[in-house]
């Protein structure tokens, strides 16, 4: 952990958050194991550092754009968790009724432009979004997560370039979590950071360790204030790691055997833990207590989102376009 | 009224809108300082100043998608694409991001976007740039497509188009930049859906939209000379589609012609001639007839290129083969 010492409070709310995206995730595998959700479900395991530090850095009136791997992400910036368990379901009460599912929660009210089911999309969107703030002359800040696999996406660079060239009020963050479904991020890819393509681009290029919520903290907040202060955007990469499968069900044959192992030692939860615990010994009882109440979150969800009802077949029809579905949509 | 131009239309639409509300923007390649490549936006960056009108670097991908996000925070970018022929370049942000926000999000997100993509053959500027890509958007759930035909259709359209609240794909013909029409004053309207009939006949409706339904009117006025008296029904819109003013035509005449400049294999007179197949049946005296481009790419030659796309005389043949004469 860092130098600077954050307050007893700050690194109890980190854990809070940390714990709701870990037994969000690992609930949402159970449930997929079982038959109980459709589709795919791409969790986060191992890397709620990011999404937690990232997200606390923010205001509650900055943008985030989310990945396919996105749960943490809206977790992380207020949404709430019975009613993306209810998306996951592909339940009504869903945030996005039962149409978009796991890979595209999304809640503009909160600020979450959507997760995103192409690689790479939600990083122009982002830039967008920064743009709207320049144009309109208010002083929110977007926060594009993606993956590795989307820094070699032609958008990536696009993006980066206008935003530069803007100053637009935008942080791009790069969860290196090492692999693009199958393939490890050093046999595509010939520099050892991805941060340093930010060089090209003559903004900042900024590497942390993204299993450590305060670096990552420390470095989205200097980057948001940069972007407030109109001197343009960061680029941060988050070295993580990702301890599941692409997807659930992904018998992972492309990781070495040994990988693992050392990145589980020093699990963002496991870390944060042993720094809460450094500072207050005492505080063992009060994590335990967040657990539990987090466990109970997580099973309200489960039985929120079990007794929603599906949507009703005309809603199927619904939402094409703002006005004149029925001509345009109706078989 | 007065007599402007196709192109005229499109600036005054831009400008009146850009002066009508604040939230409408003009991002693209060459619209600030050069005006556009079809002069479109001369003035506007001394007008409306750096923020309303946006040079972009030539990335497209990115900034349609910019574009989206922009949208998505209550902004109203009118975007252009210099030549339809890049849009398959951004057609992630077109197609699985613009089209589908709104439905993905459970109708939480609106994206008010308008992509103007100038389209069309006929310049001599070879396959890469005389493309006409309707039948694309057509395809897509979740976007609207517009294609008029004249200044007046125009400009009534492009405006109804940036004040919608769905992306709005905007086909504009190259060959009608310079066409003339009049345009009614102050501040005109067309809603987006309803076709206007451009010529009104009995004997057989020849449907058309974009430059072809000029084309379509110099068939008409020869076949008239033979005693046929054609419809000619401007689609205007094609997604949404008026049907009722299409159908309420075929149950008239009896007998359609669907004529579009677009290859003619997957083209969006396919569609049409089988909803007509579908609903229209028993209306129908002769087969649907389609006359549209050839399965080709467009040629450089101008020997080659004026060949591809149809001619009045390719609508009349085929009007007079649906009548039997």
């Amino acid at each position: 952990m860092k130098t600077k010492r954050p307050s007893r409070e700050t690194l109890l709310r980190f854990y809070r958050e940390m714990q709701r995206i870990r037994q969000f995730d690992l609930k949402a595998a159970e449930l997929f194991t079982q038959g109980r959700m459709a589709g795919n479900i791409h969790t986060c395991v191992g890397q709620e550092a990011t999404a937690v530090g990232a997200c606390q850095a923010l205001e509650p009136t900055d943008f985030i754009t989310a990945t396919h791997r996105g749960h943490g992400h809206c977790l992380a910036k207020g949404g709430q968790a019975a009613v993306m368990m209810a998306e996951l379901f592909g339940k009504a009460t869903g945030y996005c009724k039962g149409k978009g599912g796991s890979m595209h929660i999304a809640d503009l009210g909160l600020g979450i432009l959507g997760a995103n089911g192409i690689v790479g999309a939600g990083i122009p969107i982002a830039a967008g979004s920064a743009l709207a703030s320049k144009i309109k002359g208010s002083r929110e800040v977007t926060l594009a997560f993606f993956g590795d696999g989307a820094s070699n996406e032609g958008v990536f660079h696009e993006a980066l370039n206008m935003a530069s060239a803007w100053r637009l009020p935008v942080i791009f963050l790069c969860e290196n979590n090492k692999y693009g479904v199958s393939v490890c991020i050093d046999r595509v890819t010939n520099i050892a950071d991805i941060a340093d393509r930010a060089t090209a681009y003559d903004i900042p290029g900024i590497v942390v360790d993204g299993n450590d919520v305060l670096a990552v903290f420390e470095a989205v907040s200097a980057a948001a204030a940069r972007a407030r202060a109109g001197e343009g955007p960061t680029l941060i990469e988050a070295k993580t790691y990702r301890h599941r499968g692409h997807y659930e069900g992904d018998p992972q044959i492309y990781k070495p055997a040994d990988e693992a192992a050392g990145w589980k030692e020093r699990d963002p939860i496991a870390l944060l833990r042993a720094a809460v615990l450094a500072l207050d010994p005492g505080a063992a009882a009060e994590l335990e207590e967040i657990e539990t109440s987090v466990r109970r979150e997580i099973e309200d969800a489960v039985a929120f989102a079990t007794e929603s009802p599906y949507p009703e077949p005309g809603e199927v029809v619904r939402d094409v376009y703002a006005a004149d579905n029925e001509r345009s949509v109706v078989r | 009224m007065k007599t402007i131009t196709y192109g005229q239309a499109i600036s005054e639409a831009l400008r009146e809108e850009l002066l009508r509300d604040q939230n409408v923007f003009i991002l693209g390649e060459d619209m600030a300082v050069m005006g556009s490549v079809f002069g479109l936006t001369k003035g506007f960056l001394e007008e409306f100043g750096a923020n309303r009108v946006i040079d972009t670097p030539i990335s497209e991908a990115g900034f349609t998608a910019m574009a989206v996000g922009a949208a998505l925070r209550g902004l109203r970018p009118v975007v252009e694409i210099m030549y339809v022929d890049f849009t398959p370049v951004c057609f992630d942000a077109i197609a699985n991001q613009a089209a589908k926000m709104r439905y993905m999000t459970g109708g939480q997100a609106s994206v008010p976007l308008v992509l103007r993509c100038p389209g069309g053959a006929g310049r001599r500027n070879a396959g890469q740039h005389s493309q006409s890509l309707e039948a694309l958007f057509t395809h897509i759930p979740g976007l609207k497509v517009i294609a008029p035909s004249t200044p007046a259709d125009m400009k009534g359209l492009l405006k109804t188009a940036i004040r919608d609240d769905d992306p709005v794909v905007c086909i504009e013909h190259k060959l009608l930049y310079a066409t003339k029409g009049e345009v009614p004053d102050g501040d005109h309207l067309v809603p987006l859906g309803k076709a206007d009939i451009k010529r009104p006949g009995r004997d057989i409706t020849i449907v058309a939209w974009s430059r072809q339904v000029h084309s379509a009117l110099e068939a008409a006025q020869t076949l008239a000379g033979e005693g046929i008296d054609a419809e000619v029904l401007d689609l205007r819109s094609l997604v949404p589609l008026d049907w009722e003013t299409l159908a309420a035509s075929i149950r008239k005449t009896h007998r359609a012609v669907i004529v579009h400049e677009a290859v003619k294999r997957g083209g969006y007179g396919g569609e049409l001639a089988a909803q007509i197949g579908e609903d229209l049946f028993d209306s129908l005296d002769a087969p649907v007839k389609r006359v549209a481009g050839l399965n080709v790419v467009a040629p450089f030659s101008p020997a080659l290129e004026d060949f591809i796309y149809p001619n009045p005389g390719d609508i009349a043949a085929a009007v007079r083969q649906t009548l039997g004469r």
